[in-house]
């Protein structure tokens, strides 16, 4: 089975607006595969495209080996689609849902149990409440059946974790990697960083491009400068002083702590210290620490900025 | 930054609905110029709360002063002296960013004088002079919330409360943001957060953790992590909701 | 077909659990068909009438004896002329004059026709036709009291002149505008909205990225307000006929036949609103002037067709109702057949054609 995405110089636009710009994009089968990005980054439309919902204005991409455009039904039989906003029925309950969703690709629930019976068993409960009362966590695993029933080949899950607390989102995520070890090809579009380290490989994407293409460990580990974490009591005043050290490459708030890279590759922490004391800010913490998804994602989006 | 003046101050706070307990008896300070995050799994009872804090419902039970008024008797005052910005509402996309801000401002009780005069001081500070005039819906996102944030305080209320204000946020235009809280922090103005956002609880000065209408939590984001052991705020979060009575 | 029945079920389960749609179903052609029809067969009595007597006999007032106690009517005034009638009209002081012609005892006695002139307030139209029957049924009474026995039989010929409307069509006239507003309503506009409701939800999205084709969610999603309208469509005939009478004097089966056709072309024209509409709103705004308004205004339900500006009754030819009302009109109140109606049954099967095909060319298997 080589259910595979390959994505060619993909571009589409709305009007002036291009929301993908050249995107080439090869996709493994049977991989965990994650778009990072802000809200208006093209993973939405990128996932409409592979969906087969919209035509792009050039460049083209295959599914499974079926051409994105011309070969549009086959990919509609081997795709499991999960759009952003929640789209099932809310006024059908759960099994009701799932029933139909089942006809709809000719197959029965009980015949697809070996795909969802781990998911189902968690919503089984519920199985009589109309699907508009679930809470959002809920309402993502029926969805998710849904999607799932027909035993597709290729999953693409838009932004299936936005908006669902922190409890959801980890047992979500506990159930994709249940998922891949079937075999199906999952690609997840989120725009939280952090989720980046639960995918085999990522790109980090922005305003329609790809910033960056790697596993997260490869991404984390071409991050150049060496990246400080500074902590202090008034953690604006540091922000502020260290805005104003003539030497800054790069300084962000991360929480408590803030993170800064200096633009000389021979630079002495010292010098920084004497500066803060001058300022006086005397107790201020600071360790070398390794860069995370989101220290790199701000890196290459400043530099891609900086190159325009 | 921090003073000792508590701009919130909640004893026994209690809501119901019918026989569902939505706030069960909390009880908590928030000192002036402090960034306060209100956190909470969906349906934990944070928007309830945060709507009696506001004075736009009643609450069943409790003791509620904000900014020195009381939210049974004072209401209209109360009003007067706080901000809001959420996500979901905040600016009028087909009025021009002007238009939004006399708009606002307006409803206040500036004089047009005022607000001309603060407005301009504004759009130097926000880069977005040259955008006095275009519509709000032309905006990226990220200046659209910067925006609405600074008209939230426009008015320089002592508290201001925002309701999930940096979802699906790139992490530098982010950043911005909460450069404005902290500077608005620091103006003396009480920010008070609610969100399920587990990162932004990270930026706040204290946070409290809602599980099933209760209060589970109070701290630093730091005295969090060291009690439950946890290496950020979503470790903490976990522990705490599971811990509950998670159900649906 | 288990893909269609699939469907079928999710469509009636929508339905039934919204109360609004159940409604709109069900109580709107009841609600309106009760309106219409009581604001319309309300219940004469003490209708003011006044009285030109040119013949002065013992017939005459005999007449106005019978008129007067039969409790739907009572003589307020009697009038030398019909000089003063329009100027009574007007101030409203009588709505009804009842004109003996002189002689008119002896006319009647002789066998010949004697005849009495009815004249109405007609601004209340429907009200006017209701006294008239009233008064002619009165008449009529008479005269076969009278002629009991008589070979050569006495007759009293009514001439009517409804003032200020004097071309008010039938008061049944309801029953076949209701009938083409209520089908049109749950046909077009329910269809648009349940199909711009998958839109706006996001679940058009699911559909059409799963292998099922425009034409199948198409017909899944019109097959049941084809079955509901053609309830309704019973109900309305049915109501008329047993609650208010009206008769059904054609072919039963060819008044269903052509409700049937109606009922597709607005299901066709439904489709296409939602083809242009994105959302719930924007569905049933359209529903509402495009289609609601001039089936009421334009139709000839209320107003008459010949009394419009010019203008107007050309606009008038491209609305499917107008077409409908002039068939079951026909067929109804007429008793006419098929070859009275071919020409306006072709009618509506080529806007049915045309709707359809516009349909399934906008109807789109991707999102733009």
């Amino acid at each position: 089975m080589n259910s595979t995405v390959s994505i060619n110089n993909l571009s589409k636009s709305y009007g002036d607006v291009s929301a993908l710009k050249e995107i080439n994009l090869n996709i493994k089968s049977g991989e965990l595969f994650g778009l990072i990005g802000p809200d208006g980054a093209g993973k939405t439309t990128l996932f409409r495209l592979l969906a087969t919902l919209l035509l792009p204005d050039s460049g083209s991409a295959a599914l499974c080996g079926f051409e994105m455009v011309k070969e549009y039904r086959h990919i509609r039989n081997i795709l499991g689609y999960m759009p952003g906003k929640f789209s099932l029925y809310q006024d059908l309950t759960v099994l009701e849902n799932l029933n139909f969703f089942a006809t709809v690709f000719n197959t029965r629930i009980e015949d697809n149990m070996d795909m969802i019976r781990d998911i189902w068993v968690q919503i089984e409960p519920f199985k009589d409440r109309p699907a508009g009362k679930l809470s959002g966590g809920m309402k993502q695993k029926l969805a998710l059946c849904c999607a799932l029933i027909h035993q597709p080949k290729i999953l693409l899950l838009d932004e299936p974790t936005t908006g669902v607390d922190a409890v959801s989102r980890s047992e979500f995520w506990q159930m994709l990697k249940g998922l891949k070890s079937k075999g199906i090809t999952i690609v997840v579009a989120t725009p939280y960083m952090d989720e980046a380290n639960l995918c085999e490989r990522v790109a980090l994407m922005q305003s329609g491009e790809i910033l960056s293409l790697d596993s997260p460990s490869g991404i984390i580990a071409s991050f150049e400068k060496d990246l400080y974490s500074f902590e202090a009591k008034d953690t604006y005043q540091l922000l502020l002083n260290l805005r104003a050290y003539p030497f800054v490459n790069s300084v962000f708030l991360f929480g408590q702590s803030v993170h800064y890279t200096d633009v000389r590759d021979d630079f002495v922490l010292s010098d920084l210290k004497d500066y803060l004391k001058s300022k006086g800010q005397d107790h201020v913490e600071i360790k070398q620490i390794a860069a995370g998804i989101e220290d790199c994602f701000m890196a290459l989006s400043q530099q891609n900025t900086v190159q325009k | 930054m921090n003073s000792d003046k508590k701009v919130i101050s909640v004893r026994n706070l209690t809501k119901k609905f019918g026989s569902f307990t939505a706030n069960d008896d909390l009880s908590f300070d928030v000192y002036q110029g402090e960034i306060f995050g209100f956190l909470g799994a969906n349906g934990a009872g944070k928007t309830t709360a945060m709507k009696i804090l506001c004075g736009l419902s009643y609450p069943t039970s409790g003791e509620i002063m904000v900014a020195g008024l009381d939210v049974y008797k004072q209401r209209e005052e109360l009003k007067r002296n706080i901000g809001y910005m959420s996500q979901k509402f905040s600016l009028y996309e087909d009025l021009t960013v002007f238009e939004n801000i006399r708009f606002y401002a307006g409803i206040y009780g500036m004089s047009l004088k005022d607000i001309k005069l603060k407005s301009d001081d504004l759009l130097k500070k926000l880069d977005l002079v040259h955008a006095r005039n275009k519509r709000i819906g032309e905006l990226p996102l990220g200046w659209k919330q910067k925006l609405a944030f600074s008209v939230a305080i426009f008015h320089n209320p002592e508290i201001v409360f925002l309701d999930e204000p940096t979802g699906g946020v790139d992490p530098v235009t982010r950043r911005q943001f909460w450069d404005l809280i902290y500077e608005a922090s620091r103006n003396g103005i009480t920010v008070f957060v609610t969100t399920h956002y587990m990162d932004e609880a990270e930026y706040c000065n204290r946070v409290s953790i809602m599980v099933d209408g209760r209060i589970e939590a109070l701290d630093t984001p730091e005295g969090l992590k060291n009690k439950f052991d946890a290496k950020d705020m979503d470790e903490v979060f976990l522990r705490l909701a599971r811990k509950s009575n998670y159900k649906e | 077909m288990k893909r269609f029945i699939g469907f079928l079920k999710k469509e009636f389960y929508h339905i039934f659990r919204d109360k609004r749609s159940m409604l709109i179903l069900f109580g709107m052609p009841i609600v309106q068909l009760l309106l219409f029809g009581f604001v319309i067969t309300n219940d004469l009595k003490d209708v003011k009438m006044a009285v030109v007597d040119h013949s002065k006999d013992e017939y005459t007032s005999e007449i106005i004896n019978k008129i007067t106690s039969s409790g739907y009517f009572k003589l307020v005034k009697s009038l030398d002329g019909i000089a003063q009638v329009d100027e009574l009209f007007r101030k409203g002081e009588t709505k009804l004059v009842l004109v003996f012609e002189p002689d008119f005892g002896k006319n009647f006695i002789k066998g010949s026709k004697a005849s009495v002139q009815i004249l109405t307030d007609a601004s209340e139209p429907n009200m006017a036709s209701l006294e008239v029957n009233y008064l002619q049924g009165i008449l009529q009474n008479y005269n076969l009291e009278i002629n009991r026995g008589k070979i050569v039989p006495s007759q009293i010929s009514t001439q009517t002149r409804m003032y200020f409307n004097p071309n008010m069509e039938s008061v049944y006239m309801f029953v076949p505008g209701i009938m083409a507003t209520i089908l049109m309503l749950v046909s077009a506009m329910m269809t648009s909205i349940s199909i711009a409701r998958e839109k706006e939800m996001g679940t058009m999205e699911i559909l059409l990225v799963s292998p099922l084709r425009p034409l199948q969610i198409i017909l899944g999603k019109v097959t049941p307000y084809l079955f509901l309208s053609f309830i309704n469509a019973l109900v309305i005939v049915g109501m008329g006929y047993f609650v208010f009478g009206v008769p059904v004097l054609g072919s039963f089966a060819l008044l269903m036949a052509e409700s049937l056709l109606f009922i597709l072309m607005a299901l066709s024209l439904g489709i296409f609103i939602s083809t242009v509409s994105d959302s719930q709103q924007v569905a049933m705004m359209l529903s509402m002037f495009a289609l609601m308004l001039p089936t009421i205004l334009l139709s000839g339900f209320i107003f008459p067709l010949r009394n419009m500006p010019v203008p107007l009754q050309i606009i008038s030819h491209i609305i499917p109702p107008r077409w409908f009302i002039i068939i079951i009109k026909n067929i109804m109140l007429k008793g006419s057949g098929f070859e009275f109606v071919w020409k306006e049954t072709l009618i509506l099967i080529g806007m049915t054609a045309g709707f359809i095909g516009l349909s399934v060319k906008k109807f789109k298997i991707r999102l733009e």
